[in-house]
């Protein structure tokens, strides 16, 4: 049975905004369609930064990457800024509850000593790399070009800063002020995160959108979250009595999973576009993972032996070649 | 194994800065202006990023969970008025040539403002400073996509809103706005953040957002009025975080304080220019009116921006150089520039329309100085000539300011009667200024003001489509006897008429 609700129906005299139309055709368009395509202004831009009066104000030609029409790259997940603090926000929910049973169980006291160790040297100084992320992904965000390419990296970067406090708390609650203190040392002086910090202080000195999206979200992300994230805390530490702290990563790992299936799709869409006299898209962006890629596998080798020892390098290598055939399958052999 | 140790109760500004600024670290591997390159060339010095004081600690996952409920609420309220028709609850279908221009001309100046923000959220080398920018950012794309949104119904009903995107870019009255927005982008991040933050933002959103989302109110637009609501939050940080920028700036270097009194100046005049959109759509176009343009200039310009500047005078700022004229003209701008737009409303995505006798004693009552005086005149002529079949079209383009864009149709500030116009040459061609400011304002950085694009001469040198009022109609997606024209007899006012009857009485 049905109960149909009769309301007064007016004819309307349209389906949609005509940008929508002409892109979608005459039907009604989406939420996300209406607040992602074209919003971004394209032409008669009035004057030239002062900053660097060889740009324009939204500049394409600021990436070596080139794109016949950028809106051409979508987000798989159609986020806008509703469905994505939406989906935030119950995460979100669960972080918090996670927060809360450890705490109020006293989880963390429970954790063995050699584990806790493990997990503050480890995951403290990460808070620091994932402000570099968020300072990436806002370039991206800023200087990239289309509304489909730069919104996702906007989120990106609050993710980013989201992941930087939590795992703040997690240094607070598994450790105090002083593990914070520890991890910001290690991070500046131990040799062990220089290789990393180095990986993030170079890319945060690009100006290339696209090749800060590829240093940071496709090979260094690909790389970090699955080895640190869901190999070792999920994985590993669980299995050595510590899942809590896989408790207080939870929002990491699920947030890897999802976020990896957009940078794919985009990576995807920019290699397809076919080459021309002006760039050649898929060899400029294997150029940047063949320069980057290594380096971020040699900059995580030490942190990810700080749980692996001399079983880092193997664990590494195996996550390249996942990484490699993950980047094979967005049509990029 | 009982060894709960007691953990120091962390308070709460010791906790945000856990979260936030000591995320940062001194670079070593880049130098700084490798990482920030754009920091120092406007002058400013700053000697300490950690005495920016944090104007709210909003962490992401309060701000996930706040945004979410508020989002959650707005988008259940512009369901439901889509699905029950809730556009015929308007006053009148005048009010909609508002919403038009907000649309047009206010909606991509948010999405501007993310840009713009997300550009200093990452330019600014101190980490306080970009993340409070930083949710600046990601807050004015939510405004942009909620307006959007929020107006979707409207356009598969009315028309006028359809192009919005083509006519953000070419239709004239947009490069108002327009060049406003890429005006401060093109600044560096300390002019971006005290034109957009703090003058923008500060001194003047309430004259905006207030009559904006109380004329929503006021006229039954459920979808407007629940955005502002829904805003309003979102607002009251963003004026903080302005307030805090300016008074960071200037506590940091006494050198700091001549260039930013130079941006007040201009970014007061700019903003008091491009709101006298706001100030026509009060005036004129709310069936059911707030307040009085000169009621709001002296509440939110007069008394607030007084106390404002009152308050600034420690570090040795002085009220915008604009302030006095700005005052003066308050009881002009909304009449001279509706009565420009009646006669060009040929070449507008929205309807004009002349005042009917209730409207004008209103304004007569909130203006008695001046609309008996100077502007009734002027409408009862318009009026004649519409009911002789002779409507007044003013089919000459307009000669634009070459700093704000708005049609030289102000007046002098102390003679209402004589049109201000002010010129200059320069390197062999001539510039046009609606006023002195304007005018200062070009002289300060003359070789980024002649870059501007100026509709007006673009369509004299048949840039605009190729030449002719059908070929630019055309070219900025006008739809003539539709979207243009006069108010009475328009295709949205026999819709509305015709819609309201059948969804309240039985005929057909």
């Amino acid at each position: 049975m049905t109960v149909d609700l009769k309301t007064v129906s007016l004819e309307p005299l349209r389906h949609a905004y005509d940008h929508l139309e002409r892109r979608f055709g005459p039907k009604p368009a989406t939420r996300y369609q209406e607040g992602s395509y074209d919003i971004q202004a394209v032409e008669n831009l009035h004057y030239r930064p002062t900053w660097d009066p060889d740009q324009t104000l939204y500049d394409p030609t600021l990436s070596r990457v080139r794109m016949a029409d950028w809106y051409t790259i979508k987000d798989p997940r159609q986020y806008y800024y509703t469905t994505y603090t939406l989906a935030r926000s119950r995460q979100q929910d669960t972080a918090e509850a996670n927060f809360s049973f450890v705490e109020s169980r006293g989880l963390a006291e429970m954790l063995a000593d050699d584990l806790r160790a493990q997990a503050l040297a480890m995951l403290v100084p990460l808070r620091h790399a994932a402000w570099g992320a968020n300072q990436n992904n806002t370039l991206i965000c800023a200087y990239g070009y289309g509304t489909t390419f730069t919104q996702p990296c906007m989120f990106q970067a609050m993710d980013h800063l989201g992941i930087a406090q939590y795992l703040s708390r997690l240094g607070l609650l598994l450790g105090d002020v002083d593990a914070l203190e520890d991890g910001k040392r290690a991070w500046q002086d131990a040799p062990r995160w220089q290789g990393l910090r180095r990986y993030v202080e170079d890319t945060m000195a690009l100006r290339d959108p696209v090749e800060v999206f590829v240093a940071q979200n496709l090979v260094l992300d690909g790389l970090l979250y699955p080895l640190v994230y869901e190999r070792l805390v999920d994985d590993l530490m669980s299995a050595r009595g510590g899942a809590c702290v896989a408790m207080l990563t939870q929002f990491m790992s699920d947030w890897a999973v999802e976020t990896r299936k957009w940078v794919d799709a985009t990576i995807k869409t920019l290699a397809a576009e076919p080459a021309s006299a002006e760039a050649d898209n898929a060899a400029v962006l294997r150029e940047w993972i063949d320069c980057w890629l290594p380096r971020a596998a040699e900059a995580l080798l030490p942190v990810v032996a700080i749980v692996l020892d001399e079983q880092a390098a193997e664990a590494v290598d195996e996550q390249r070649a996942a990484l490699l055939a993950r980047i094979a399958k967005a049509g990029l052999r | 194994m009982d060894m709960k140790v007691q953990k120091a109760k962390l308070g709460l500004k010791e906790r945000y800065r856990l979260m936030t600024r000591d995320l940062g670290w001194t670079p070593s591997y880049q130098p700084p202006e490798a990482l920030f390159p754009y920091a120092g060339y406007e002058g400013i010095v700053i000697h300490d990023w950690e005495k920016w004081e944090d104007p709210f600690r909003l962490t992401m996952d309060a701000y996930w969970k706040y945004q979410a409920e508020k989002d959650r609420k707005f988008y259940a309220i512009i369901d439901a008025q889509a699905q029950n028709n809730g556009h015929l609850n308007i006053t009148d279908a005048r009010y909609l040539s508002a919403l038009k221009i907000f649309l047009q001309a206010i909606s991509p100046g948010e999405y501007a403002a993310h840009k713009g923000f997300a550009r200093v959220g990452r330019e600014f080398p101190g980490v306080g400073t970009q993340v409070a920018c930083q949710m600046q950012a990601i807050d004015e794309l939510r405004h942009a996509q909620t307006q959007i949104h929020a107006l979707s119904n409207y356009n598969r009903y009315y028309n006028g809103f359809h192009a919005f995107i083509q006519q953000r870019d070419r239709i004239w009255y947009n490069s108002v706005p327009r060049s406003f927005f890429d005006d401060a982008m093109s600044g560096g991040p300390f002019e971006f953040i005290i034109a957009i933050g703090f003058s923008f933002e500060y001194v003047l959103t309430n004259l905006l957002f207030v009559p904006f989302m109380s004329g929503a109110a006021y006229n039954g637009d459920m979808a407007t009025v629940t955005f502002g609501f829904s805003a309003q939050s979102d607002e009251a940080r963003h004026m903080t975080l302005g307030l805090e920028c300016i008074k960071f700036v200037l506590e940091q270097d006494p050198r700091n304080v001549p260039i930013v009194q130079r941006w007040l100046d201009k970014w007061f005049w700019r903003g008091l220019r491009l709101l006298s959109l706001v100030g026509t759509m009060m005036d004129y176009m709310l069936p059911k009116r707030v307040m009085s343009w000169a009621e709001a200039w002296d509440i939110y310009g007069e008394d607030n921006g007084g106390a404002l500047f009152r308050d600034l005078a420690r570090y040795g700022i002085r009220p915008p150089a604009g302030w006095a004229d700005a005052g003066k003209a308050r009881d002009h701008i909304s009449h001279q520039f509706m009565l420009a737009l009646y006669q060009w409303s040929f070449g507008t995505a929205f309807h004009g329309w002349i005042p009917s006798d209730d409207d004008m004693d209103w304004l007569s009552a909130k203006y008695p100085d001046t609309f008996d005086r100077y502007y009734r005149p002027r409408w009862m002529h318009f009026r004649k000539l519409a009911e002789a079949g002779t409507p007044f079209r003013n089919v000459g383009l307009a000669k634009l300011c070459q700093t704000c864009q708005f049609p030289c149709v102000f007046t002098e500030a102390d003679d209402p009667t004589l049109l201000c116009h002010r010129e200059l040459e320069r390197e062999g061609h001539r510039y046009h200024f609606c006023s002195d400011h304007c005018q200062t304002i070009f002289e300060h950085e003359p070789e980024k003001y002649v870059q501007a694009w100026l509709p007006m001469n673009q369509l004299f040198q048949g840039t605009s489509g190729g030449g002719g009022i059908e070929n630019w109609m055309k070219w900025v997606n006008l739809v003539d006897g539709q979207d243009n024209g006069d108010f009475e007899g328009s295709q949205d006012q026999r819709n509305f008429a015709a819609w309201k009857g059948q969804s309240t009485t039985n005929a057909r």
